[in-house]
């Protein structure tokens, strides 16, 4: 008992709350970031596989498959290391920034390519899903009102298809959020790793000269909690959303 | 890029092709076992979400969400120190088999929850008055027809938890990647990177490519004849829908 008071004592440390908090926030950053561009880049990859299907285009939807396939089954601790070894950092991040010194810095670079790269495979076959949605119908209407691909796709495929997929996306950032945590592997500065690192140094901070049993639970059942709290709002919000519409659904349906 | 094309490096690993071999079989072992684990847990857990009593069904609701919305990175890391520093470890691969397995049986509870769940409610009815117990009627009325809305989203767990093994390193693993790593960025066989690194990625693509490939397949086919037997709109009459599968 005197033990487990000694870690809740961890808990009323400034310092180790403030060090818990950057890390929440680089968590929060990190994968808000990382979804974002897998988005886009995600959105690319899809639209070359699903409609790269003319005879010089061909490679493209190739090289899009094989993309996909290879970061769908590959872990992602694999492109981590990967990506420590061989992925070139450009200038600007090899400074102090964030309070991080330049080490640390290309270390969350790296880490996050790496991330990003494996966010795009499952987000482009999220995108993917969405397309095939779009009936082919709107697509040819498109064209007999003579748009050009380009239109067809921005103007009238891609919002119809996005607008089918946002739950998923939004369930997809509760995953990456749970995926950045591999990013503590390589010591990337984020909630997982400041955890793990308070834990080795718990001996300083609880006073009595050892790492307890207690301290593990103090620590990562806040971690957990922390996790936990985020996730569970983000999954209440896609399962709010998945309701409504599919509520729009059935009212729709019947005014038709 | 550190020997992709030397012959040297290459030759080192097939001379520590033990090292790759071992660490396939533990992934194997790991993934295998866990998934037992997985299965039981997700049955049992899926059966109490849709069993109808409330109290079994918040059971079944708090450990899902509570595995599924913290990383298994932190429950492997949990379970790990807990265990260590309080004086009985059981060994990383044990501990990952553990905390694979807890993790993976909360997706599974729930592939198996809406497998039960997208059976129209008047089959349970009619088995019930056809005299059928509720392992009779589970067995051979409820599991015929959901098995096919359960399989492929289980293929793509187990994908998942196989390539969920690598996480194993962080608590200074024995896994395929682990082994890989420390391969890498070892003293005696260290530098010959792209070569381990592509050996191991590939390694990894031959256990999963297959899964999830047939899971896509699967559910395209099942999609397919879905439409192809469905005439009236589905969103207009669900039932309608799921009684035409």
């Amino acid at each position: 008992m005197q033990t487990l008071t000694n870690s809740l004592s961890m808990l009323g440390n400034p310092a180790i709350i403030t060090f818990i908090l950057q890390g929440v926030a680089f968590t929060l950053i990190i994968s808000v970031v990382a979804v974002l561009i897998s988005i886009l880049f995600g959105a690319v990859l899809a639209l070359c596989r699903n409609y790269c299907t003319s005879r010089k285009t061909k490679i493209l939807k190739w090289i899009a498959t094989v993309y996909i396939e290879l970061f769908r089954n590959t872990p992602l601790l694999f492109w981590i290391f990967i990506c420590l070894v061989f992925c070139p950092c450009p200038g600007f991040v090899d400074r102090p920034m964030f309070g991080l010194s330049s080490v640390n810095n290309k270390l969350l670079f790296k880490a996050a390519v790496a991330l990003i790269l494996y966010t795009s495979g499952v987000i482009a076959e999220i995108v993917r899903g969405g397309l095939n949605s779009v009936s082919h119908g709107q697509i040819e209407a498109g064209q007999s009102q003579g748009f050009h691909v380009v239109q067809t796709m921005w103007y009238i495929v891609l919002p119809q298809a996005f607008q089918a997929i946002i739950p998923t996306l939004l369930s997809q950032v509760i995953t990456t959020i749970k995926d950045s945590s591999f990013l503590a592997n390589v010591a990337v500065i984020e909630l997982m790793a400041r955890t793990k690192q308070i834990l080795s140094a718990a001996n300083r901070y609880n006073g009595t000269n050892a790492i307890n049993v207690s301290d593990v639970f103090v620590l990562f059942g806040t971690a957990a909690l922390i996790y936990f709290v985020i996730n569970f709002a983000l999954s209440l919000t896609v399962r709010g959303m998945q309701k409504k519409r599919s509520r729009h659904a059935v009212v729709r349906n019947a005014e038709a | 890029m550190s020997g992709i094309f030397s012959g040297r490096a290459w030759g080192k690993i097939w001379m520590y092709r033990s090292t790759f071999l071992l660490g396939l079989v533990n992934t194997l072992e790991t993934a295998f076992i866990s998934l037992i684990i997985a299965l039981s847990l997700g049955i049992i857990f899926g059966l109490m979400a849709t069993s109808g009593r409330k109290s079994l069904k918040a059971i079944s609701r708090v450990y899902v969400e509570v595995i599924q919305n913290t990383p298994i990175l932190l429950q492997l890391c949990f379970l790990y120190y807990a265990l260590a520093f309080s004086g009985h470890s059981p060994g990383i691969l044990v501990t990952g088999f553990i905390a694979l397995g807890v993790y993976t049986g909360a997706y599974m509870s729930e592939v198996i929850r809406a497998g039960i769940e997208s059976i129209p409610k008047g089959q349970f009815e009619a088995a019930e008055a056809q005299g059928f117990g509720y392992f009779g009627r589970m067995y051979y009325i409820i599991l015929p027809q959901s098995i096919k809305v359960i399989l492929p989203p289980m293929v793509n767990t187990i994908v998942n938890m196989i390539k969920n093994t690598s996480c194993l390193y962080i608590v200074g693993g024995a896994d395929l990647l682990s082994l890989t790593y420390s391969f890498v960025t070892g003293e005696n066989t260290g530098g010959s990177y792209a070569p381990a690194y592509i050996l191991c990625g590939a390694l990894f693509f031959i256990m999963c490519f297959p899964l999830s490939t047939l899971a896509s397949v699967w559910e395209t086919s099942l999609k397919k004849r879905d439409r192809r037997t469905t005439v009236t709109n589905t969103e207009k009459n669900p039932e309608a829908g799921k009684e035409a599968v």
